[in-house]
Formats: C-alpha cells, structure tokens, sequence
C-alpha cells in the first residue's frame, strides 16, 4: 500500500503508462502515417507534407517554380460562365492574323499536321484556349515553347486568338476516320471507387463546359503526356485539382487506352 | 449512518432532479407529436428550437448533475459510514445549480436562447443563457471538491485500508466530470460569452466546436457513472447475490477515467477544422472505451448469475428462471444491458469514420444517445431512487406493481420511440427538424415512424408520470424500521490492494496526458490560425 505509485519499480505504473503510450503511438502512425501515404492525391506530397495534412494543418498548394504571390494559386485566370465574352467578326479577323505565328505547330487553320504531336485548336471553346495561353503566360502552366511564345501577347491578343480557333472547323486526317474503339468505362463512367469521374462529364462535345477543352482528336502522345504531367503534378494549372485528382488514381495503362480512345475520334 | 440532514440534501437533488426531468419528458413529446403528421404544423419553427434547447439543456445539464451529485452524497455517509463534511458548501453547490437552472432556463423560455444545449456557434445566445450553465457547473465542481474532500478524509481515518468500491467509483466520476467540463467552461468563458456580453461581433466557431467535443462525449460517461455504480454495488445486493469482482470494478471505473475524455472528436467527424490523423486518433481510443463497458457487463452478468444459482437455477440457463424478476432491480438491470447492448452497437458504427457519414445529422444519432442516456442509463437512475427512497424519507416503498409497470413501459417506450427514430435516419432524416411536409412524396413514407416514435413517447410519459406517483406515494406510506443500508458484497473482500487500484493519481496523469496528446494539437492549430471567425448569429433579434 504504501509503495511509490509513479516509479519505474511499480508494475502497475509501467505496464499502463507503456500500453496507452503503445495504443497512442500506434493510432498516430497508422492515422499520420499509413492513411495518409496510402491516400496521398497528389503524388508531389512529402512524408512531411502528408502529415502536416492528416494533422490538420492548412497548406495550399504552392507551385515552386513561380514567385511567392503566383505559388498558391492554380492560375492568374477567374474562370467564370461566359468570361470571355461573345465572339466578333473583328476579333476572329485579328485572330487570324496572329495565328499565323502559330501554325508551324498547331496547322494553318488550327489542325496540327500529323507527327508534331501539338494539339489541334481548332473548334476549341475559346475560354479553354484563352486560360491556357494566359497560364502559360504567367507560368502556371509550364512549357519551353509555349511559354516564349506567349509572353508578348497582349490579354486582347489572347482573346483574338482564342475567338478565331474557336470558328475553325477539324480537319479529320486522312486514313484515321476507320478505326473505333469501344468507348472505355473510365470515359463513360469514371471509377467511382477510385474517386475518378467520368471523363466524358466535362470533356465531351456536347457539354460545352467552360475553361474545358474538347478531347477527341488530340494526338496520343499529346494526351499521354498530359495526364502522366497531371498524374506527377508536373501540370497543376487545373483549378480545385480536378485534374491531378483524376489522373493520379489512373492506371498506365488506362492513361494509354484513355489517349488511343480520343485519339482515334 | 445516515443523518436526517443528509438525507434532506440528497432528497432535495433528486427532487429538483427528478422535476426537471419531467418537465423536459413533456416537452420531448410534444417534439414528436409536432414533427408527426398526427397534428398539423405549429407555424412557427423557433418554438420549437426554444423548446429542444430546455429539453436538452434540463435533460443533459440539470437532471444528470443533480443525480450523480445526491447519489455521492449519499454514498458517502453509506459507504464511508462518516459524516458528510461540508455540509454547507453541498448546500451552496445545490443552490448555484437551482440559480444556475432559472437563470438560464428565463431567457430560454422568452425566446433568447434558441441555441440548442450544444450551443452551435456562431449562433449567440442571451448572455443569461450560459451564465446560468456556469452556474450549474460551478454548482456541481463545489461537488466534485466536496468528494475529494471526503474521501481524504476517511483516508485520513483509514490508513491503508481499501476505499470501498462506490466511493472510489463516485470520486472516479467526480474527477472525471471535473476534467471534463473544462472544454465547454473555456468555450463559454473565453469565446462565446464575450460575444454574447457585445464585446465582440466574430466568433471562431470551428475552434469553439472543438472544445465543446472535449466535454460532449465525456459528459456522456459522467451521466453514465450513477448507473454503473449501481451496477456494481446495488444490483448484486438487490437481488440477492453477490459482486463477481470488486477489482474488475476498480478497473473498470479507470479505464473510464483515462480513456472517455480524449476521444471527443468523433461528434466532429464531418467538420473540416479537424485532420483526418486526428480524427483516426480519436476513433481508436473510442472504441478503447468500450472496454469498460464491456468489462461491466461480463462482471455484471457472472453476479447476476451467482444469484441465480443461488435462488437454486442450475444448467446452462435455468439460472436465468431463477432470477427475481418480480424484483423492480432486476427488471431495471436486464431493460438496462438490452438497451446499453442496441446503443453500444449504433455507437461502433457512429465512431467507424466511414460509417459515420451514413448517419452524421440524421434522426439515427438522436435515436442512438437516447437508447444510451435515457434508456440504459436513466432506468438505472429509477432504480437507484427505488432503492434509496426508503432510506431517504424512512418510509416504506410499497407499490412494486407500479414500479415494475414503470420500469415496462419505460423500456418499451424507449424501444418504440428509438428504433423508428434509427430505421428513419438511415432512410435520411435529418435530426434538429422543426417541420415535415408529409405530402411531398420523397419523405411520406417517414411518415408512419415519425407516429410510431411519437406513441413511443407517450408511453414514456405515462412511464414518468407512475415514476413520481411511486416516489411521492413513498413520502406517504408507513414509517419502516430499516436495516442498514448495505452496498453489494463481492465474492472475494478486496483486502489490501495495490495503490494503484486505490487512489488516482496515476490515472488522472494518464487522462490529463492523453487528452494533451489528442486535443493539443488541434486546439494549438486552431487559436494559432488567422482569419478564421465568423460573425456571430444573435438568437431572438430580426434575422
């Protein structure tokens, strides 16, 4: 009875010191640790970063290559309905006139010629076309060549470009029409288990959803890149994350049948 | 020994207690009846949020405070058999508790305070409102002193002699409610009251939310603690047979200590001011504090069995035949376990994360504390005043019939009033809902649980009308020579025990470190963070 109660001599103060430590250290690693690592979304996240998270603690992303002001924001653009405005003739005509800077790699009339792998712009929404020349503009969105380029545009320079490929009809390449493939269920349904929406929700012709652009056609390649970008978080000009969300649960070889699929239309 | 004065304080806890409990029962009822399609619509949805806030503030704050703070009083004189000293100051805590109830229970009844007991900031309250709560805790930690005071007392007396398993149960659920109320009294004291007072126009209602889950799920176990006490030290007495282990008791009654206070964030799972490693935390260690619980109902049944095989049941069951089931206690601990037994199940799947958000907010919470609260604990508590009431007024207690008709239809009522409430909330009502539009055809086949809960309810109130029938029949009857009050003896006589197992200093370092350990952070990170009050919302001032 009188035994000293908080000493390393008393069993019954070990022992229950040592068995809530244990179930507390246990808890912490599998809910800081484990979880975490195993549901990381973004593929860029630290061991330090995923814990910050579990914890709690808030932290935008940041974007490393970009000044302090820029870092926490996906990009410089406020996507809204209808933000860049009803198209006019006068605008389409300065378009096209800027466009032929562009036509080496994305064709004359906006159909990228086979074997440069630039995506085709034309029929693009304008609002899609526009966010990403000002991204690459600003370097959200990251690129050697585009990025050269666009910085002498002008925000109006922009918009032209943006209205005239929006007025261009697709070239279909010759000798591509005869191949379908199946439409693939990550297109039609997502993976609802994974977190992945269907792709066709947002980037189908019908849909016409803002800042979005329009899939088929583009090149393979192209689109292997982009999602594998997004995938690593290499690419993070997607606002709320919505595409490094849906490309990081995807599998290689979905990101291959996905670009084969699109490809082909 | 138990002196007249004493046994005026303990009956006036139970009587203001047992008052408020049945004022808060009608208003219950008239919720369901309201919400059901059996009434047309009263027009106007603050009465009713008026109405829950009495419900919940007399049924969660008044009713249990005032129940666990009697019965340790008259634990003491029962189990330590000396004097209750501080007579004055139990005296001065009970005032503070009946202040506490008017002060906040007027600005309520005009209409100030529809904020719910929880309190849902940035919702603000008249400032009587949460003083009069400060009033009732301050009432109730003048109790928790008084317990301490006590024990250390007999200690005094009693040099290394085992502290008889009610008191230390009791003085474990002193401490416990002391360390627990601190989260809502730092959230009233330093976030809402200088709001609701005007100093302020913003609160930070995410950190405010956390402090009130260190309180919300703890003071659970503190309602909690009367009946398990009579679990263990009435019931085996009661019915004639003898506790399987008083150690398992104290063990029992620490793990409760440790482990009830830092799980609270499990009522936070869907709030986003919180990390999902903390919350994981917190789950772990709720679901640690089923251990106790069932610790509690293995000692509990093996001591109900002994009676039963010493009323002469033999085989694997026929024990169960033997038992006395004319006996108000016996029917009071089997409805308790059955009803523990269906909230402890909602309760594993309320604490799962995943589970958590099929049911977060709907009807199904509401129906899981009630099967908890007022079905297995507050069926103990009837019996615990059963038990007590000859003892109290020196009178007999002569209507067992009505008792056990009371004690019926208070298990069939809660079963009838709850489980429509569980099957509705898995169809995806939301709890807190002044209204239904029946005829919209989403939600008409709600319709018939919403009644069904309501029928429930009237049984209970039927079930509380015969519970003060009973006790204020008791203050009239025959005056009755008692034995003396004897607790439950167990099976083997503690004798000397470890300090472990008699004192609490160990545990109440266990409990202070676990709670740093799982609250520190998230309270650290919140008050650390900037920009995240919001303006307040006054209650009974123009929207």
């Amino acid at each position: 009875m009188n035994e000293p109660l908080f000493s390393l001599k008393n069993r019954w103060f070990t022992i229950a010191v040592a068995a809530v430590a244990a179930i507390a250290a246990i808890a912490a690693a599998i809910g800081f640790l484990w979880v975490p690592r195993a549901h990381a979304r973004d593929a860029m996240t630290s061991l330090w970063e995923s814990i910050c998270s579990a914890a709690g603690a808030p932290a935008p992303y940041r974007n490393p290559g970009l000044p302090e002001d820029k870092a926490i924001y996906p990009t410089s653009v406020i996507v809204s309905s209808e933000f860049t405005g009803p198209i006019d003739n006068v605008s389409v005509g300065r378009g096209a006139t800027l466009a032929l800077q562009c036509s080496m790699c994305h064709g004359a009339r906006g159909t990228a010629s086979a074997g440069t792998n630039a995506p085709h712009l034309a029929g693009q929404p304008p609002s899609s076309t526009y966010k990403q020349l000002r991204d690459f503009k600003s370097g959200h969105r990251p690129s050697v060549v585009m990025q050269p380029l666009a910085t002498n545009l002008s925000d109006q320079d922009m918009r032209d470009l943006a209205a005239f490929y929006s007025q261009q009809q697709r070239e279909t390449l010759v000798g591509h029409a005869g191949i379908r493939i199946e439409v693939p269920r990550i297109v039609s349904n997502g993976s609802p288990m994974r977190n992945v929406g269907a792709c066709a929700t947002c980037h189908s012709p019908g849909v016409a959803r803002v800042a979005t652009p329009i899939l088929d056609g583009l090149p393979a390649v192209y689109i292997t890149d982009q999602l594998k970008a997004f995938k690593a978080g290499r690419r993070a000009n997607d606002i709320n994350q919505q595409m490094r969300n849906a490309a990081h649960a995807l599998t290689d070889e979905e990101i291959d049948v996905l670009a084969r699929y699109y490809a082909s239309r | 020994m138990f002196s007249k004065d004493s046994r005026q304080l303990v009956l006036a806890h139970f009587w203001v207690a047992f008052i408020a409990f049945f004022a808060a029962l009608l208003l219950g009822e008239w919720h369901m009846v309201i919400r059901s399609p059996l009434l047309d619509w009263i027009g106007n949805p603050e009465l009713y949020y008026r109405s829950v806030t009495a419900h919940g503030s007399a049924m969660g704050y008044v009713f249990p405070t005032l129940v666990a703070m009697g019965f340790g009083y008259a634990i003491v004189e029962l189990s330590l058999k000396q004097a209750l000293v501080g007579r004055r100051w139990a005296w001065t805590g009970f005032i503070l508790v009946m202040l506490g109830t008017v002060i906040a229970m007027v600005p309520v009844a005009l209409g100030k305070a529809s904020v719910l007991y929880t309190f849902y900031p940035p919702l603000i309250a008249h400032a009587a409102y949460y003083i009069g709560v400060v009033l009732v805790v301050v009432g109730s930690w003048i109790w928790v002193a008084l317990m301490s005071v006590n024990l250390r007392a007999w200690k005094k007396a009693h040099p290394g002699e085992a502290v008889p398993l009610p008191m230390f149960a009791n003085v474990a659920g002193a401490y416990l409610w002391a360390w627990t109320s601190v989260g809502a009294a730092v959230e009233i004291l330093f976030l809402i009251l200088p709001v609701a007072l005007g100093f302020k126009s913003t609160i930070d209602a995410g950190l405010a939310r956390v402090f009130f889950s260190w309180t919300l799920h703890a003071i659970v176990y503190f309602w909690l603690m009367p009946a398990y006490i009579a679990f263990y030290t009435l019931v085996p007495r009661a019915i004639g047979g003898r506790l399987y282990s008083d150690v398992m008791g104290r063990i029992s009654f620490i793990l409760f200590l440790v482990f009830s206070m830092p799980i609270g964030i499990h009522h936070l799972f869907q709030d986003p001011q919180v990390g999902a490693g903390v919350k994981f935390l917190h789950a772990v260690f709720t679901a640690m504090v089923s251990v106790p619980t069932l610790l509690t109902v293995f000692t509990i049944t093996a001591s109900v069995e002994i009676a039963g095989r010493l009323r002469g049941g033999t085989g694997a069951l026929g024990w169960v035949k033997a038992l006395p089931w004319h006996n108000p206690m016996m029917l009071a601990v089997a409805f308790s376990f059955i009803l523990l037994g269906f909230g402890g199940a909602g309760g594993l799947i309320n604490m799962s994360y995943q589970l958590d958000f099929a049911v977060h907010n709907t009807q199904w919470i509401t129906g899981h504390f009630h099967l908890i609260f007022a079905g297995a604990i507050v069926i103990m508590y009837f019996a615990v005043a059963y038990d007590l009431w000859p003892h109290l007024t020196g009178r007999a207690l002569v209507h067992g019939g009505m008792m056990k008709a009371q004690l019926w239809l208070w298990f069939v009522g809660m079963i009838i009033l709850t489980f429509p409430w569980h099957v509705v909330g898995v169809m995806g009502m939301p709890r807190r809902m002044a209204y239904f539009d029946y005829t919209n055809p989403e939600i008409a086949p709600q319709a018939i649980t919403v009644t069904l809960s309501a029928i429930g309810g009237l049984l209970l109130v039927i079930s509380g009308v015969l519970f003060l029938l009973v006790l204020l029949r008791g203050h009239r009857s025959g005056i009755v020579d008692l034995p003396e009050f004897r607790f439950s003896q167990p099976v083997h006589a503690p004798g000397r025990l470890p300090a472990a197992l008699n004192s609490y200093a160990l545990w109440l370092a266990l409990m202070i470190g676990l709670s740093l350990v799982n609250y520190g952070y998230p309270i650290a990170q919140l008050v650390a963070l900037k920009q995240t009050s919001v303006p307040a919302v006054p209650i009974g001032g123009t929207p």
